[in-house]
């Protein structure tokens, strides 16, 4: 579903990790850890093409990333749904445009879509919510309402970087269980997280992959983590 | 453009249209800059009508007459004047030629002279008014024959002043055209300005709609959509001012000259209607000149 093929990132002049080979399987969930500055949200970029490789390939969906123009970048986009740790919104817009933007700039009937939009609201306790505008909102509504945009297109992978940052551990323990039913829905799952305790809380409910950025190298981390 | 891409843009789409923050000062200055400009354009408009009209009446009425003075001692000016009217009336292309009676005279020279002057007693050369045919008179041959048979006739075809004028008329009215198209310029440069200030302000706008998968097109029309839209209300309201403006200057009338002559007339009045369009034109290639450069620097 998402292969990197010898991958290699520099910016600057400055390499910031080289020769990542990397396969993410459909229905997989992956725990990206490492410590601040190793790039572990350029990592996540490259994942869904918002930047490109300086050195190897990125495929996804069996395409190659270098092959596709920004249209088609945009297209490809919607069967990604990435969660940011800072959850932009358009501040202007009530949450309930905002969890249909992805319909909006798809060209879907967004009245049609409303039964959906509901039923997505509720499941992530957001119903009362819904006129509310984004600065509104606390701090894990915001993340929640960012997981509801990610999947309201129902992507086939998830991307979420640092979901849990901005929240106590109660709400990081709920947005994680979201996280969890969506994979178990099938859907692919890599989440940056530098929170060791919650990785590690998690992998006794999932079977999970835990990567590993640190020395400008990916790996995989075992029973040291 | 695609067709796909026009259609969008000029149907709209409510939903596409809130996605981008509907106030700010951007939203102001180009409704601002798109009516002024409109107003300008109307008085450039206006002006190189007038001009226009002008220069076509300078020419047509001027273009078919001229005069013969006679400068002779008083025993020998209406001797003169006869054989100047036979010589001209046997002149090929000299449709009449008649000689102005002496009120005629007196009346020509009554705003310099006043009504109590004794103008029988100055020595007033006799004029003599020439009605050319379609053709015309050949002016050079018809000046060596009045120097040859009547010394003291002059030929005046009023070509060495009618000239100038029709030129400068005709000038007045290219400027009032390039007034438009630099107006017009101007426009596209501050609504270009006010749409890159807009799409920098709302950076974030865009990074969203980019991280859920819209497109750069999609992008780029919610704010020419809205830049354009603004550019036809501005420039509108414009024009309107600008109308309004010409229709209360005072009316036509030969004292005034050229200036109460500043304005439409007939249809012409329908003229500045295609100001609002073009605005709106400009304002949609402006922005979309601005949305475009915008977007791949942020790729």
């Amino acid at each position: 579903m998402i292969e990197l093929e010898q991958v290699g990132y520099s910016y600057g002049g400055a390499e910031l990790f080289g020769d990542v080979s990397l396969q993410l399987a459909p229905g997989s969930f992956h725990f990206l850890t490492g410590p601040s500055g190793a790039g572990k949200t350029t990592f996540l970029r490259l994942l869904y093409g918002a930047l490109s490789p300086t050195s190897g390939r990125v495929r996804i969906f069996d395409t190659d990333l270098a092959a596709l123009d920004r249209d088609g970048l945009a297209r490809m986009r919607r069967r990604i749904g990435v969660v940011h740790q800072d959850c932009q919104f358009l501040d202007h817009l009530p949450l309930i445009d905002n969890l249909a933007l992805p319909l909006t700039v798809s060209g879907r009937d967004v009245a049609a879509e409303a039964d959906n939009l509901a039923e997505l609201m509720h499941w992530v306790g957001l119903s009362s919510r819904a006129e509310a505008l984004p600065p509104e909102l606390s701090g894990g509504e915001r993340q929640r309402a960012a997981l509801a945009r990610a999947i309201i297109m129902s992507p086939d992978v998830i991307i979420a970087d640092e979901p849990t940052g901005n929240v106590d551990w109660d709400m990081s323990q709920r947005l994680l269980q979201l996280l969890i039913e969506l994979n178990r829905m099938g859907k692919t799952v890599v989440m940056a997280s530098h929170d060791l305790a919650l990785i590690r809380a998690t992998k006794s409910k999932i079977q999970a992959r835990v990567l590993r950025i640190s020395k400008r190298r990916l790996t995989t981390a075992g029973a040291d983590l | 453009m695609k067709v796909t891409d026009l259609r969008a843009l000029v149907l709209g789409d409510a939903q596409a249209d809130r996605v981008v923050p509907p106030t700010g000062f951007t939203a102001r200055l180009t409704l601002f800059a798109s009516g002024a400009m409109a107003f300008l354009a109307v008085f450039a408009m206006a002006l190189s009508m007038a001009s226009g009209r002008l220069a076509t009446r300078w020419s047509e009425e001027l273009a078919r007459s001229a005069t013969v003075r006679i400068s002779a001692p008083d025993d020998q000016m209406a001797a003169q004047t006869d054989l100047t009217l036979r010589l001209l009336r046997q002149t090929p292309g000299v449709q009449s030629a008649r000689a102005f009676t002496d009120e005629e005279q007196a009346a020509l020279l009554l705003p310099w002279f006043g009504p109590d002057l004794p103008i029988d007693t100055l020595p007033v050369p006799r004029l003599i008014e020439v009605i050319e045919t379609a053709e015309g008179f050949d002016a050079a041959g018809l000046r060596l024959r009045l120097q040859a048979e009547v010394p003291g006739a002059v030929l005046d075809d009023h070509t060495r002043w009618r000239r100038p004028l029709v030129v400068a008329a005709d000038r007045l009215r290219l400027l009032g055209w390039i007034s438009i198209l630099l107006i017009g310029g101007a426009m596209a440069a501050m609504i270009t300005l006010a749409a890159n200030s807009a799409l920098a302000a709302n950076r974030q706008v865009i990074e969203v709609l980019r991280l859920v998968g819209a497109q750069d097109g999609y992008i780029a029309r919610a704010f020419v959509r809205r830049f354009t839209l603004r550019g036809l209300i501005g420039a509108a309201a414009g024009v309107a001012a600008g109308l309004l403006g010409i229709f209360f200057l005072p009316s036509v009338s030969d004292e005034g000259g050229f200036l109460t002559g500043l304005g439409f007339s007939g249809a012409g009045w329908l003229w500045p209607l295609v100001i609002p369009p073009l605005a709106a034109v400009v304002a949609c290639l402006a922005t979309g000149f601005a949305a475009r450069r915008t977007l791949r620097s942020l790729s």
